[in-house]
């Protein structure tokens, strides 16, 4: 029993349906075949990095299936190739990572290998937070001082002329 | 009234200091690379589109080749490109 993954870009100028149906041909084909289909990603319209067929975008589909012989690798190859509608495929075989890191992404685990690197962002930013808080500290005595300085400004007619006098005095 | 902030060197303190690389998927327990997975692996290539090498991103050999195999299925289904400029 292995376990294999079928990726395939159909043609986006299709109608909804017809996409829809290239996509059900091979569901039913696999089955056919006896393979127990564990999961279709849909993966929508994506633009393409480079064009095919002078296509920019395309419809991203993978099924993951399971399946005694590798037989039936070569019957879907055949078929994709002569499909019109498919513009590239690519099959491969799982290990047991790659089962699993599928599995985890269905359950909305969302890639182990996102979540890591997104951790080791927040990992990144807490520093800088926790240096932020520290700024906040020692900064927390100057805040007060523009407060004032917005009552000046408010007050402008009384204010400076107390300071003027206190710094005369002072001098 | 100067706070530590406020202090100023006169050379910058952490140059010079090399923080040492590491293997990012044995660090993090990655045991999976997908090719579908382009923000990924964006990671791993330059903004030509060529993978970087080993000493760059700090890969240790065995992850290395699976992302080389990762990025490679990309470019097949046109996830990632073959060849562009100004790909970041």
């Amino acid at each position: 029993m292995k376990h294999y993954e079928v990726t395939f870009i159909v043609d986006p100028v299709l109608s909804g349906d017809e996409i829809k149906a290239a996509e059900k041909v091979y569901e039913e084909m696999l089955k056919n075949e006896g393979c127990t289909i564990v999961h279709v990603d849909e993966m929508g319209l994506k633009q393409l990095a480079y064009s095919i067929n002078k296509r920019s975008s395309g419809i991203f589909y993978c099924i993951e299936f399971t399946s005694d012989s590798g037989t039936v690798i070569s019957k879907l190859e055949l078929a994709l190739r002569r499909d019109e509608r498919i513009m590239r495929f690519l099959s491969i075989q799982l290990d047991k990572y790659g089962i699993k890191y599928n599995a985890d992404k269905r359950a909305g685990l969302i890639g182990k290998v996102k979540k890591k690197t997104k951790g080791k962002q927040e990992e990144e930013a807490k520093p800088d937070s926790s240096r932020q808080s520290a700024s906040k500290a020692p900064a927390a005595p100057p805040a007060p001082a523009p407060v004032p300085a917005e009552v000046v400004a408010s007050e402008p007619v009384e204010e400076p002329i107390v300071d003027a006098v206190e710094e005369t005095t002072e001098e | 009234m100067a706070s530590k902030d406020d202090i100023k060197f006169l050379s910058n303190p952490t140059i010079g200091k090399q923080s040492k690389k590491y293997c990012r998927f044995k660090k993090f327990g990655i045991k999976h690379i997908d090719y579908k997975d382009s923000d990924f692996l964006l990671q791993f290539i330059n903004e030509q589109g060529k993978i970087l090498p080993r000493r760059i991103t700090g890969n240790s050999l065995k992850y290395q080749k699976k992302v080389a195999v990762a990025v490679k299925r990309a470019r097949h289904l046109a996830i990632l490109p073959f060849v562009t400029d100004l790909l970041k």
